[in-house]
């Protein structure tokens, strides 16, 4: 009687099927999706301690969004595709006079001594009505968030050679080495400190 | 008899399929790591608004989702047409949002608690209204670091 060769082979010819079928299964339920919007911090809750500090008024950049989407800047109409450009004017503006220890020397602004000190003083108070839509909402945040970055964006290719928001992107990337990252860490924070974002929002005034 | 003598003449030898297994293989571990599991359905209208000065949120299980919007179709002779507010699987009002944001917070591990972005897909023809009784919530509850999700495109295109 003959004996057999080993045990016979396994018919492997429907894997590819099985594969194609997981394949596909997997296909349909994938959604790659990376969001990614404006970052933004909402201020705490409880007032800071030295709630009696003075702002000068020449230091408030105030905008104000009505219910239709129009723009109040600084007590004037102003359409919104200007409001980057006015929103550099004064944060850029260094309005402190030479010599003293608020005088802003990156500053390329008028130095016009009725508008913000420096970067540093100067604050962006936005406020909108309840009934604003989300989307004029936005549009304005994107502006003044631009209205940073173009100034950052100057600072950093000044001083380093390079844009601030890729810059910022590396850092934030956790793909970046970490060896990059330590390095690019203070370059980042230099260059926000330079221009530091601060950008308040009061609570929505009630329809008058 | 010669050793390079052709065999048969013509006929085309088949292509071996012997490799297509390993390179469905392939294709399949790779969406099986890039997959995620679609975990809530959206109920609400989401057209998001567009920017440009946007930043990716990179590491997803530290972002916290809250939708807001008009009901779709299935929903609107429901709970009506006026915006609402969409937390995990159910329509919610404002006051729930601490108590969510508290419970998300508490499921994820110690370590990211303090690191917590909260996303907020609202669709673009929401009021502000809502926007800020939301934000209002998040800062009773100390989830200050927010992220207006939206598109990248240009930003005037939302006005019209």
């Amino acid at each position: 009687m003959p004996r057999r060769k080993g045990a016979p082979e396994v018919n492997a010819g429907s894997m590819a099927d099985i594969a194609f079928l997981l394949l596909i299964f997997f296909l349909v339920t994938t959604t790659i999706e990376t969001d990614a919007g404006l970052d933004r911090m909402l201020p705490p809750m409880e007032p800071p301690e030295d709630i009696d500090v003075v702002i000068k008024q020449k230091n408030i950049f105030t905008v104000n969004i009505n219910r239709n989407g129009q723009l109040l800047v600084e007590e004037e109409i102003m359409d919104i595709k200007n409001l980057r450009e006015a929103a550099i004017a004064f944060l850029d503006n260094g309005g402190a006079p030479s010599g003293s220890p608020e005088y802003c020397n990156y500053c390329k602004g008028k130095r016009d001594a009725s508008s913000s000190d420096n970067p540093d003083k100067a604050i962006i108070s936005l406020k909108n009505d309840r009934e604003t839509k989300y989307s004029t909402y936005i549009t304005v945040q994107n502006e003044l968030v631009g209205a940073y970055n173009d100034l950052r964006n100057r600072e950093a290719q000044r001083l380093f050679g390079a844009d601030f928001v890729t810059m910022e992107s590396e850092y934030l990337n956790p793909e970046t080495p970490s060896s990059v990252r330590d390095e690019l860490k203070d370059k980042v924070k230099r260059i926000q400190e330079l221009f530091p974002q601060k950008l308040s929002e009061a609570e929505t005034s009630k329809n008058q | 008899m010669s050793k390079f003598a052709k065999k048969k003449d013509g006929e085309l030898p088949a292509v071996s399929t012997a490799s297509l297994p390993d390179i469905v293989f392939m294709l399949l571990f790779f969406f099986m790591t890039v997959t995620v599991m679609k975990d809530s359905s959206i109920m609400v209208e989401n057209t998001l608004p567009n920017a440009t000065e946007i930043k990716k949120l990179e590491k997803k299980d530290r972002v916290i989702y809250i939708f807001a919007g008009k009901p779709t179709k299935e929903y609107s002779n429901v709970y009506g047409t006026e915006t609402r507010i969409q937390l995990n699987d159910k329509f919610a009002s404002v006051e729930e949002v601490g108590s969510y944001i508290l419970a998300e917070r508490a499921k994820k591990p110690q370590e990211l608690q303090n690191v917590l972005t909260t996303a907020l897909k609202v669709d673009k023809e929401a009021n502000m209204g809502l926007i800020s009784d939301i934000k209002q919530e998040l800062r009773k509850v100390n989830a200050l670091k927010v992220n207006y999700t939206t598109f990248e495109g240009d930003a005037f295109n939302n006005l019209q």
